[in-house]
């Protein structure tokens, strides 16, 4: 049996899928012991984490929190930990989850250990990480009397378990240097693209589409199936498509319905990005191309003919 | 996809720029049934091709590198997959420009007349973001370019394909080769196994791995060679094509820099060798880039940046000019510097073509698929044959080491005689110390250390009063204690280590069918007979001179030289009769040559045989008790006087050296090194030498070695023999005398081969066939006291006392027609060998 | 301005990853090594900051002796100095890699003055830790903002903007502060050969930090064996074009 306190992260009214991921795996780690959430700000958020394993689901509420604030979140969250004698503090494998997690162990003075995909309980805490996107995995110990980390995106499915749990609100106690670095405004996304990470489709291009120029019949696709223009990180150092358009694992990670990669030769920074797309149909010269090993579906044949010959039956179909 | 198949008449194993051409020309041949296999992607399978910067520079002082250039360069150029640009080499010292006056040299032996000299002004109009300021000069030729290597290489495999011809697999591996009986049978890969009656390796940097799964060697070593792409280029945004500008390779710091579109390439060959294992090689899933595109290794390259920079200070001193890629590029490197190609010695049908760079890709493809089809390719690739090499030269330490000599010499200045130094001694005669106590300086040929002459000589300079070349080239790798022992010799007697002869016997009843087929001279003469013989290629080409002792009724002892002895071997092997067998005896005997009005004199001294003229004849050999040893003397010279070569087991040559030695004393015997033998012994009597005046290029009755008649015994070549001796020749083998030494500086200068012989006015001579005039070899003649030249000359200049100019560094010095034809300047009837 | 930038040297993965006999390292032999692609954006910002409002950029990175080629590189951009903590080759925890950079920066600001910015990558990209520039923001007590795509600086303020769902964070920190950035905050130069000269006399001040007990202990890598996926072939060139119709129909995308 272990204590476990979780970090559920919210955005627009409801809890982060990767936190109840996050949330799943310390149900595990809990081993019938006492599964807290923690959830900042959003009531109806903790309201319903019952439902998906907490035991325990602690509501922070502060009039400063309106607006993001990681280091404050990580106070929160340490001092929670060190109320509850937590075993285990976890977050989500997210970009707040991580920095809020980074941050309440360095106030503990606690190792960190980012992006998990399996945790052995025991003396130390033995921990598998992704590294490289996922490309490569990490044995390690957490050599600490508390484990701080973060769950891996999409490696673990969050369980509803229909359970129900008491909803302790509280008012936690932070000072300036908790809210210096805080979310004053927001520049809203550019209207009118599709968003690469949330897109149902995206369509990209690689270094087989040769230059700027050949990215032609690649946005013509995406704009015919409303779909988010990608591309490799060749493609972005070569300054040929914005680095707002690059899929992997140092661009944007996507989870698609449909990812059509062509002329995209598969380098592991790829594939970093592209793991969460259901699927995937790679178009490529080189049938042997490291993309066909991921790929679900494939044309063997260069992009520069094959795309617009797929832009021009989508025409017909419709046309018909 | 098609299923894979089973059988093939010929598998090629790389699609490269090479296994490209090589489908395309088997198939332009008539050949079905070919399958090219390459465990990279294709189209780019990763290999050398796939980073070559390939560009085509025309003027190599090889005559069969420049010929393998320029056929494709023109291969290039007819598919469209070439442009050209020009190309210069830029000297920054007075010595590279000398350089480059021998390029100019070179050029106009091999027919490249546009090439030409540039002022500092001249290259900075070509070149306008140059700095001229330190330069002192270029060597320009406006065909150089650049070619698409990739694009030809489809074109080929495509056109292959329309023909029916060939299959293309890529992602397919070799794991294995077959050989049953000596002979290639089958190809394992990744896919399957294929049944194989011929399999060509060109796989380049990988293919000493796949010839050792069938027990062949092909000697090559992967060398790093340094690229990096810098940009954008402001000057190059206005360019309309992809290279306006032309090349400038940058020879006194080993480094070329040229146009890529807005990008400039900057290429080098002055940093360290950095040599690579063929197993070193990652695999296509193990690489970054490319398996031949290995990381940049930066500290080595930047020693060399500074020197591009101060010589394109505009481009590469623009802080907004980056570098944008670099590669340590594998490239292939032999011992020698040559390409590998032809059947390996070790597997029949096995063969090799290797080590060839973008530059000879189309000529190697084609000069393959002639050489498989025909027995012989049209260029002459005699120094890039496969059977150049000898046991020790197959080795990987023996390839790594001399590679990592050569690899600096890319872009050197390399003198003719220049010396490898590396993994010496290798192969040592039994008189090695011997010579090293009398100052000998050696040199190497085929491994043996030989002495070139011996220091211990250096007073009978003085004594000949033979003058030192005051021009340090002309000098260098040379002595004048070689005209001294020389002379030393024609007065009296030499000794001679031949000990790097090659010498092997054909055995059985089936021998004299053997060594009729192969040589040109009657070889049904009666034991103790010695014949001294050309070797045809079919076209009627020299393919070797040797001489040929028969010593029983089916015993025949060939005797050739050392450097061109394994090819020689192998071609005897490939041509052997039924019922016949051949031995290399080379490592078995030591010769000893003794030559000189006193040679009978001291060799009676030691035998009691009778050795007079009239019982041991000129032409003949036989054994003779010398001392407590039985020695296979033959009576025959190469040096033009009296005497004899003495064969004896290896162990017994320092017994026989010494009592010689000794014998001789009373005589004044002089010990006289190769300098001897191969030159000024040879040339005072216009002996040819097989790679000099003998090569495919000529034939017999050119080099006036044609028989009176012509054996009625059908050999290799009869037919192309007898057809020449029914034409006029287009050239003739002449012998010419240097009138005057003197520069333009008031330097006496010598020259060392290969130079152009012109006209008055510098006008390059042409014979019918297209072939140049040029020197075929140069050397002092000291009884005569003339430079001598050997050239073939067309029958309106071979005519003796005809003026003409000799082209050395640019410069013309007045030569005469001396001799036209085989007849010998120094003693024109034999009286001295005869007496 | 002031600004120091930390580098990591990685290897530059791209093929198939293989791993030294011990199982603790990338194998090496063929693929070389590269600034992290989010430092290599920290450098090209470090030295724009330095070239918009004057100052010295400082490039430091903690690794082997030959992690001097990444400092070298940083300097050929416009880094105008370099910190290098010597380590035996062997990996680092994020810990007591911000601790030994923390130590660093205390005493290089001794000497020379403070930093304004300190510039890290947001994480790093081998070993993926997110915390080395939050545990060194914690250290000094200095702001720390991670996820950078955007950065301009004025006034003693530090304006970052971070991706975040629908849209871009805005935030506003004091400077001195530690900024963690994400590759896309610009498009880095290539380096010149003139700054590739220039950086070979650049000082780089060595130094052996001992390292500390590992508290997260790296014990083994394992490369994940992928799903070998047998992709199905719709066809060959144009010709596939119905072929690919038909599959966004049934995916329901068109």
């Amino acid at each position: 049996m272990a204590t476990v306190l979780v970090l559920v992260t919210t955005a627009d009214g409801s809890a982060d899928k990767v936190a109840l991921q996050a949330l799943a795996l310390g149900r595990q780690l809990a081993a019938g012991g006492a599964v807290h959430a923690l959830v900042i700000g959003d009531a109806g958020v903790a309201a319903g984490l019952g439902a998906w394993g907490a035991t325990d689901v602690h509501l922070a509420q502060h009039p400063a929190l309106d607006a993001p604030a990681p280091d404050a979140a990580a106070r929160i969250l340490d001092d929670l930990a060190g109320s509850l004698g937590a075993d285990f503090v976890i977050g989500p494998g997210t970009e707040e989850g991580n920095t809020v997690l980074a941050r309440a162990a360095a106030r503990g003075g606690l190792p960190f250990a980012a992006n998990c995909t399996v945790v052995t309980p025991g003396s130390p805490v033995l921990v598998t990480r992704a590294r490289w996107g996922g490309s490569l995995l990490e044995e390690a110990a957490i050599v600490a009397e508390r484990a701080v980390l973060t769950v891996a995106a999409h490696v673990l499915e969050a369980v509803e378990t229909g359970g129900s749990a008491a909803v302790t609100a509280f008012t936690p106690q932070l000072d300036d240097a908790d809210l210096a670095v805080r979310v004053v405004g927001r520049v809203p996304a550019p209207s009118g693209g599709v968003s690469l990470s949330d897109a149902k489709v995206v369509v990209s291009g690689g270094r087989g589409a040769g230059s700027a120029d050949g990215f032609g019949p690649v946005v013509e696709l995406a704009s015919l199936l409303g779909a988010a223009v990608g591309c490799s990180r060749a493609v972005t150092i070569a300054g040929w498509r914005p680095h707002t358009e690059q899929v992997g694992q140092t661009g944007t990670k996507i989870a698609p319905e449909l990812y059509i990669a062509a002329g995209i030769s598969g380098a592991t920074q790829h594939l970093a990005g592209c793991k969460g797309a259901k699927r995937l149909l790679a178009i490529n010269k080189d049938p042997e191309a490291p993309i066909m090993t991921a790929a679900d579906y494939a044309v063997i044949g260069d992009m520069a003919e094959v795309l617009p010959a797929i832009s021009a039956e989508i025409r017909r179909t419709r046309g018909a | 996809m098609a299923t894979f198949p089973s059988s093939a008449k010929v598998v090629i194993i790389g699609a490269g720029i090479v296994g490209n051409s090589i489908a395309y020309h088997l198939a332009n041949l008539g050949w079905k049934d070919i399958v090219q296999v390459d465990k990279g992607p294709m189209p780019n399978p990763g290999g050398s091709t796939g980073h070559a910067s390939n560009f085509i520079y025309y003027v190599d002082h090889n005559k069969e590198m420049t010929a393998l250039t320029i056929e494709s360069a023109n291969q290039y150029r007819a598919w469209g997959v070439y442009t050209e640009c020009g190309g210069m080499e830029v000297a920054r010292s007075e010595t590279r420009m000398n350089e480059l006056r021998r390029r100019m040299d070179s050029a106009k032996n091999w027919g490249v007349d546009s090439a030409r000299l540039l002022t500092p002004a001249e290259v900075k109009e070509l070149v306008p973001f140059i700095n001229e300021e330190i330069l002192v000069g270029a060597f320009y030729v406006p065909e150089v370019g650049v070619c698409d290597s990739l694009r030809f290489g489809t074109l080929c495999r495509e056109k292959a394909e329309e023909m029916g011809a060939l299959q293309v697999w890529g992602n397919t591996e070799v794991t294995d080769l077959g050989v049953e009986d000596g002979q290639i049978k089958r190809v394992v890969t990744t896919r399957g196994t294929i049944e194989a009656e011929y399999v060509v390796i060109a796989c380049g940097v990988w293919a000493p791995k796949v010839a050792e799964m069938a027990g062949a060697f092909i000697p090559l070593t992967p060398v790093v060679h340094q690229m990096a792409d810098y940009g954008p280029v402001p000057v190059f945004e206005k360019s309309t094509k992809a290279i306006e500008y032309p090349i400038v390779r940058d020879m006194d710091v080993l480094m070329y820099e040229r146009q890529d579109g807005i990008g400039f390439e900057v290429g080098s060959y002055a940093h360290r060798s950095i040599l690579h294992d063929p197993e070193e090689i990652p695999s296509v899933e193990e690489a970054k880039l490319s398996p031949t595109e290995f990381p940049f290794t930066q500290e080595d390259f930047d020693p060399q940046l500074e020197d591009a920079l101060e010589l394109f200070p505009e481009i590469l001193g623009d802080e907004k000019v980056g570098q944008k890629y670099a590669i340590n590029g594998l490239i292939s490197l032999t011992p020698d510097g040559m390409p590998v190609l032809g059947e390996t010695p070790e597997v029949k049908n096995l063969w090799s073509a290797c080590a060839v760079w973008v530059k000879e890709g189309p000529a190697v493809g084609k000069s393959i698929a002639e050489w498989m089809t025909y027995g012989e390719p049209r260029i002459d690739c005699n120094q890039s044959d496969i059977s150049r090499f000898h046991a020790h030269q197959k080795t990987r330490q023996h390839t790594k080491r001399r590679a990592f000599e050569a690899f600096p010499k890319t872009y050197g200045i390399v003198h003719p005689a220049e010396q490898y130094l590396s993994d010496r001694p290798l192969r040592k005669s039994p008189m090695y110390e011997w010579h090293l106590a009398h100052g000998g300086e050696m040199f190497e040929v085929a491994g043996w250390e030989r002495a070139q002459w011996y220091n211990s000589n250096a007073p009978l300079v003085e004594k000949y009063g033979v003058q030192q070349r005051p021009n340090e080239w002309d000098a260098r790798w040379w002595s004048p204690i070689i005209n001294a022992e020389h002379l030393a010799m024609r007065e009296s007697a030499g000794i001679f280590d031949l000990s790097a002869f090659a010498i092997f016997d054909i055995l059985g009843t089936g021998a004299l069918d053997s060594v009729q087929r192969v040589c040109l001279r009657q070889m049904d003469v009666a034991p103790g007979r010695v014949v001294y013989t050309p070797v045809l290629s079919e076209a009627g080409g020299f393919k070797s001179d040797l001489t040929v002792m028969r010593l029983a009724r089916d015993h025949f002892r060939v005797v050739t030289g050392g450097a061109h002895g394994m090819a020689d071997l192998k071609w005897f092997k490939d041509h052997l009769a039924p019922m016949a067998s051949i031995v290399d005896l080379t490592t078995a005997y030591t010769t000893v040559g003794l030559w000189g009005p006193n040679a009978r004199r001291i060799l009676a001294k030691l035998t009691r045989a009778d050795i007079s003229h009239g019982a041991f004849k000129f032409g003949t050999c036989r054994t003779l008790e010398v001392g407590s040893q039985v020695v296979l003397a033959s009576r025959i010279s190469y040096v033009g006087d009296l005497g004899w070569e003495l064969y004896v087991p290896m162990e017994q040559g320092q017994r026989l050296w010494d009592e010689l030695w000794e014998a001789g004393q009373a005589f004044g015997i002089t010990a006289c090194g190769m300098g001897v033998y191969g030159t000024p012994g040879r040339l005072e009597k216009s002996f040819r030498a097989y790679g000099a005046e003998l090569d495919d290029d000529y034939n017999v009755v050119e080099a006036d070695m044609a028989p009176a008649k012509v054996k009625a015994q059908d050999f290799i070549g009869r037919d192309a023999l007898l057809r020449h001796m029914g034409e006029p020749p287009a050239a003739v083998c002449c012998t010419l005398t240097v009138d005057d030494h003197t520069s333009s500086s008031g330097e006496r200068r010598y020259m060392l081969g290969r130079q152009p012989i012109t006209l008055a006015d510098g006008s390059p001579i042409t014979d019918r066939k297209g072939r140049r005039s040029y020197v075929t070899s140069a050397g002092a003649g000291p009884s005569l006291g003339k430079h001598l030249l050997m050239a073939y000359l067309p029958p309106e200049h071979a005519v003796e006392g005809t003026k003409l100019c000799v082209q050395y560094f640019n410069e013309l010095y007045p030569v005469t027609v001396a001799r036209v034809g085989s007849k010998p300047l120094f003693d024109p009837d034999n009286d001295r060998i005869r007496a | 301005m002031r600004v120091l930038v930390c580098v990591k040297r990685v290897p530059a993965v791209a093929g198939r990853i293989t791993l030294t006999e011990d199982e603790r390292a990338i194998d090496t032999k063929y693929v070389g090594f590269q600034v992290g692609p989010h430092e290599e954006c920290a450098v090209e910002e470090a030295v724009r900051l330095v070239e918009a409002h004057g100052g010295e950029a400082v490039v430091l990175t903690l690794g082997p002796a030959e992690a001097i080629e990444q400092l070298r590189e940083a300097m050929a951009i416009g880094a105008a100095r370099a910190i290098h903590l010597v380590t035996g080759g062997e990996e680092w925890d994020a810990e007591s890699t911000a601790g030994a950079i923390v130590d660093a920066i205390r005493e290089d600001e001794a000497a020379n003055g403070p930093f304004d910015l300190v510039l890290v990558g947001n994480e790093a990209a081998d070993s993926g830790g997110y915390q080395v520039g939050v545990r060194i923001g914690r250290a000094l007590g200095r702001p720390t903002v991670t996820g950078i795509k955007a950065l301009s600086v004025a006034d003693g303020v530090a304006r970052a903007e971070q991706e975040a769902a629908g849209g871009r964070n805005v935030f506003e920190v004091r400077t001195p502060a530690v900024l963690a950035v994400l590759e896309g905050i610009n498009l880095p130069r290539y380096p010149s050969v003139p700054g590739r000269l220039r950086a070979k006399s650049k000082p780089v001040a060595t130094s052996s930090p001992a390292r500390p007990a590992q508290r997260l202990d790296l014990r083994r890598l394992v490369v994940p064996v992928a799903e070998a996926k047998q992709a199905q072939v719709l066809g060959r060139g144009p010709e596939a074009a119905p072929a690919v119709v038909e599959l966004l129909a049934s995916v329901g995308v068109l």
